[in-house]
């Protein structure tokens, strides 16, 4: 259903700190509200970790909680040195992952 | 229902104190059956960075002063700092008050980020302060706070 949408500029220069920023479909239930027909309590389900490597290191990471609004943005910056792969991860609390990937050149 | 036996006898204060209590059993009784553990502010906060206390500084917590709408409020955090190998900033620890669930949410940082912002939105069910706590590399943790004044909650009704 998600697919997450990110801004990553393609080019840099050595040593930039450039701004990423990302968007993902979710609904972000946070447990607490109930089923208006039915009365049941929707169980939480959100995305509970998101995680960016550029060349395969860890830049930056995130564990949102109940509290992060619907369709999670997270805006980020990464200090870029060499050309390389940024590479991002969400994952939510019933096991799904997506990720998106995107090419930083320095020049 | 021996409540209902009673009514006849008790006047209407004990009765409505009562059924307050009557009331409030069956809310706690309902948490219970979830079997949730909601930790408090502190104990969110403890959790986040141990005993380390905060000092004020460092942090600049951007949140709108009057947030309209509570399901969607913009904030962005930032913490002074080098972002060099030996002094960056490991962690912000976002927290609401006010929230039914204190922790907002915790975003890591490494040298690599080059400056340690984050900007994201989030919920807010009422007028509450909102809570950043930094964590140093170091092992220093600084606190910024912001007063949001919340006109329609967001955790549903």
């Amino acid at each position: 259903m998600a697919k997450p949408r990110v801004k990553v500029p393609k080019t840099a220069k050595a040593g930039d700190i450039v701004l990423i920023k990302t968007l993902i479909t979710h609904k972000m239930d946070t447990g607490l509200l109930k089923d208006k027909k039915t009365g049941e309590i929707i169980p939480q389900h959100i995305i509970n970790s998101f995680q960016a490597t550029y060349n395969g290191a860890t830049v930056f990471s995130a564990t949102p909680h109940a509290a992060i609004s619907a369709n999670p943005y997270i805006a980020f910056n990464v200090k870029v040195d060499k050309t390389g792969d940024l590479e991002m991860v969400w994952k939510d609390n019933k096991g799904k992952t997506w990720s998106a990937k995107k090419t930083i050149t320095v020049n | 229902m021996t409540n209902k036996m009673q009514i006849a006898v008790v006047d209407r204060r004990d009765f409505v104190l009562g059924a307050t209590a009557a009331g409030l059993i069956t809310a706690l009784s309902v948490g219970a059956a979830h079997a949730e553990v909601i930790p408090t502010l502190e104990e969110a906060m403890k959790t986040a960075v141990g005993d380390a206390k905060p000092s004020e500084g460092k942090v600049t917590l951007k949140l709108p002063e009057i947030a309209e709408n509570g399901n969607t409020v913009p904030f962005s955090v930032s913490v002074e700092s080098p972002m060099t190998a030996d002094n960056y900033v490991k962690a912000v620890h976002i927290f609401a008050k006010g929230n039914p669930r204190p922790d907002v949410a915790s975003f890591m940082f490494t040298p690599a980020s080059g400056k340690a912002e984050v900007t994201s939105r989030m919920r807010l069910g009422q007028t509450q302060d909102v809570i950043a706590l930094a964590e140093m590399s170091d092992g220093k943790v600084y606190m910024g706070k912001r007063t949001v004044k919340v006109t329609i909650g967001g955790c549903g009704g």
